[in-house]
């Protein structure tokens, strides 16, 4: 062969600030294609996109708001599949798990709303819900941990269970028939302050601290990295790996709980199929894209729920199909991916090397 | 009953099609949860080059470029995402499920934003994918089940014959299925994992996408509905139902087709209910998967690297 040889090898682990140059640069990159995509859909000016995208993340105080209670619902969602995911235990499910603990939620609200008192009935959407998403999560867990079932195709069909049992539930129980539960915002999680979501963004503050502490500096954490590094020197230094997995699910199930709990109690009051909007696959690569660190998921929840609150506005503005939010979201999600490979990976080029041929 | 059946079969070869392309990319190694998105691209831009292609021909429509023209389409928009995965994950080496996943995020992006642009309604086309043998008609029950059906079901059966023969009987198939048993003997004798992998899940992609758009003009008879992810999905499930075997996903499709509809077909089912009904083919799904990891049988576990990135130095 003539000419130059590229070769691949292994990068030795770069210092931080270059780590964020290579992503910051990707984002850039991708935030240009899809621009340029845009721009060959509308034939308009790129700049009037980012601005359109701009006004719509932070037009508003309202549209702000908006933006910092989609992320913390994500976020939570995030944090919740962290610890299986750390575990290399791949729960698809968390779509299934927060849309079941909604809709606990949403039966507590319903039928012991007029019932109990107040204070009661929070503990009580609290339990249900907590509940609820430890079921749908341990379920997998446990034939994963005693026979090896793949989790990952398991936790993606107990999704759709968790949709048909939502629809089974509207259909049944609304009176109406339209399949639409009217709001009970009577019944909700207290509104602080008058800010209704301030409680949501609060408590999912205090749980990204306290996912990074459980994670990083607990023998629970440490345990679930090990087991998601190497099962067998799990074993060898004495962990009981299907306890672990277990009990990883637990927490993952309860906190995807309050997820759900937050998404009925504390923002729609109701639930439909629709609830959960994907957001248990978005929060995948949220979670991925941080390297599993809590304090990074907020950046990347953020970024992701930024891109979709302006892809939205874009759509709005220049009389786009909605659509072009997945599509703009899509583009920049390969190229974060795409980066990771020359963070850990170098190109080396070398003149015709004779060693090669 | 005989409606049911005939149904059951028309929708159960678009799992079909998904199905046989996920086995051939998952015989490669490569889990890839993009199919939901393949199947929406490979749908969308097979109705928008039979929209394209209509209103362009007006009343001289000829019925084989009118079948040929969205099927040629539907290849190359399915190809070209399974290009897009192939080169995330082998030359970039990204996780192949966060990788899936984004594939499918933008595939329905890409899908729904084609049909914003044409509207729903692909009937007109459709009519020349449902056309059947002349004498089908004549032949009673026979004709309705097994001679009545277009040209996309006759080729969602040949494609997974073919499919399992070249699996198990030649040597591509052997090469393909040491690249997703163990790639790096694979790599050590001879076999260049790199463009197996990228043909499998290119060709994989392509034939999934032929699901998308036989489940549009073959089953809802040009009325699009934006459920095809959901179709994607079980049909990533069917790869399992059956074992990573396409021969049995032949039948293994039209039960998964027959589960899908039941509900409507039951009667005194009430409309609520109807929901529960739909439930079947993910809790037969499930079932199976736990089946089969509690027999452990040796031939019906998934190929040993599934999911794993090869990396020639990282041995």
């Amino acid at each position: 062969m003539k000419g130059l040889n590229f070769h691949i090898a292994k990068r030795e682990p770069m210092v931080w600030y270059k780590n964020m140059l290579v992503r910051a640069a990707a984002i850039l990159a991708s935030l240009i294609t899809s621009a340029v995509v845009i721009m060959l859909l509308t034939q308009k000016n790129p700049l009037e996109i980012y601005a359109s995208m701009l006004s719509g993340a932070f037009g508003s105080s309202l549209r702000i708001w908006s933006l910092v209670q989609n992320t913390a619902i994500l976020l939570c969602i995030s944090l919740a599949i962290t610890p299986a995911f750390k575990m290399k235990f791949w729960n698809i499910g968390a779509e299934g798990q927060v849309l079941i603990s909604g809709l606990a939620t949403t039966c507590v609200m319903m039928f012991l709303g007029d019932s109990l008192p107040y204070p009661v009935l929070v503990i009580a959407m609290i339990a249900a819900s907590v509940l609820a998403g430890i079921v749908w999560a341990v379920v997998p867990a446990f034939f994963k941990a005693i026979w090896n079932t793949n989790e990952t195709l398991f936790t993606l069909m107990m999704n759709y269970v968790a949709i048909q049992l939502v629809a089974f539930f509207l259909k049944y129980f609304v009176k109406s028939g339209s399949g639409v539960l009217e709001p009970m915002p009577q019944y909700g999680l207290p509104v602080l302050f008058g800010q209704s979501y301030l409680l949501n963004i609060i408590i999912v503050a205090v749980l990204t601290v306290l996912s990074y502490v459980y994670l990083k500096k607990t023998k629970h954490g440490y345990e679930i990295s090990v087991v998601g590094e190497s099962e067998n020197t799990a074993k060898y230094i004495g962990i009981n790996v299907r306890k672990v997995v277990i009990r990883t699910l637990v927490v993952s199930g309860a906190l995807c709980g309050i997820a759900g709990l937050l998404l009925v109690g504390g923002t729609n009051h109701t639930v439909s199929t629709t609830t959960v909007d994907g957001r248990g696959f978005t929060a995948i690569m949220v979670s991925w894209l941080a390297k599993f660190n809590p304090f990074y998921m907020v950046l990347t929840a953020l970024l992701i729920v930024f891109l979709e609150k302006g892809a939205g506005q874009v759509a709005t503005d220049f009389r786009l199909p909605g659509a072009i939010s997945d599509i703009v979201t899509g583009i920049i999600l390969f190229f974060i991916i795409g980066c990771e490979f020359f963070l850990q990976y170098e190109i080396l080029v070398s003149k015709n090397g004779k060693e090669n041929d | 009953m005989l409606a049911f059946l005939v149904s059951a079969i028309r929708l159960g070869m678009a799992f079909l099609f998904g199905s046989t392309g996920e086995t051939i990319a998952e015989k490669s190694g490569h889990l890839n949860l993009g199919i939901p998105g393949v199947m929406c691209v490979g749908a969308s831009c097979g109705c928008f080059a039979e929209y394209i292609y209509l209103s362009h021909a007006k009343l001289n429509a000829n019925a084989f470029l009118a079948i040929i023209i969205p099927i040629a389409a539907t290849l190359f928009g399915s190809a070209v995402m399974g290009l897009i995965f192939s080169f995330l994950t082998v030359t970039l080496r990204a996780n192949q499920n966060v990788t899936g996943l984004a594939l499918t995020t933008f595939g329905v992006g890409v899908s729904d934003y084609m049909i914003a642009e044409t509207g729903p309604i692909y009937t007109k086309g459709s009519r020349y994918f449902t056309m059947s043998l002349p004498f089908a008609d004549d032949l009673g029950w026979f004709g309705d089940i097994f001679l009545s059906h277009g040209v996309l079901i006759y080729l969602a059966i040949i494609i997974a014959l073919v499919t399992s023969f070249v699996l198990t009987k030649t040597r591509v198939g052997l090469n393909l299925r040491a690249v997703g048993e163990n790639p790096a003997t694979a790599d050590a004798a001879g076999i260049n994992v790199s463009r197996y992998r990228y043909a499998a899940t290119c060709i994989g992609c392509a034939i999934a996408g032929l699901g998308g758009l036989s489940f549009i003009m073959d089953y809802l008879n040009g009325n699009w509905e934006y459920c095809i992810d959901a179709i994607g999905w079980l049909a990533i499930a069917l790869v399992i139902f059956t074992v990573w075997k396409p021969g049995l996903a032949i039948v293994g499709s039209i039960i998964f087709g027959a589960l899908y509809i039941a509900s409507s077909y039951i009667v005194g089912v009430s409309f609520a209910g109807k929901e529960i009904f739909k439930m079947l083919p993910y809790i037969v799904t499930i079932v199976v998967l736990i089946i089969t990891s509690i027999r452990d049988k040796k031939e019906n576990q998934p190929p040993q690297s599934l999911g794993l990135n090869y990396f020639r130095e990282d041995r």
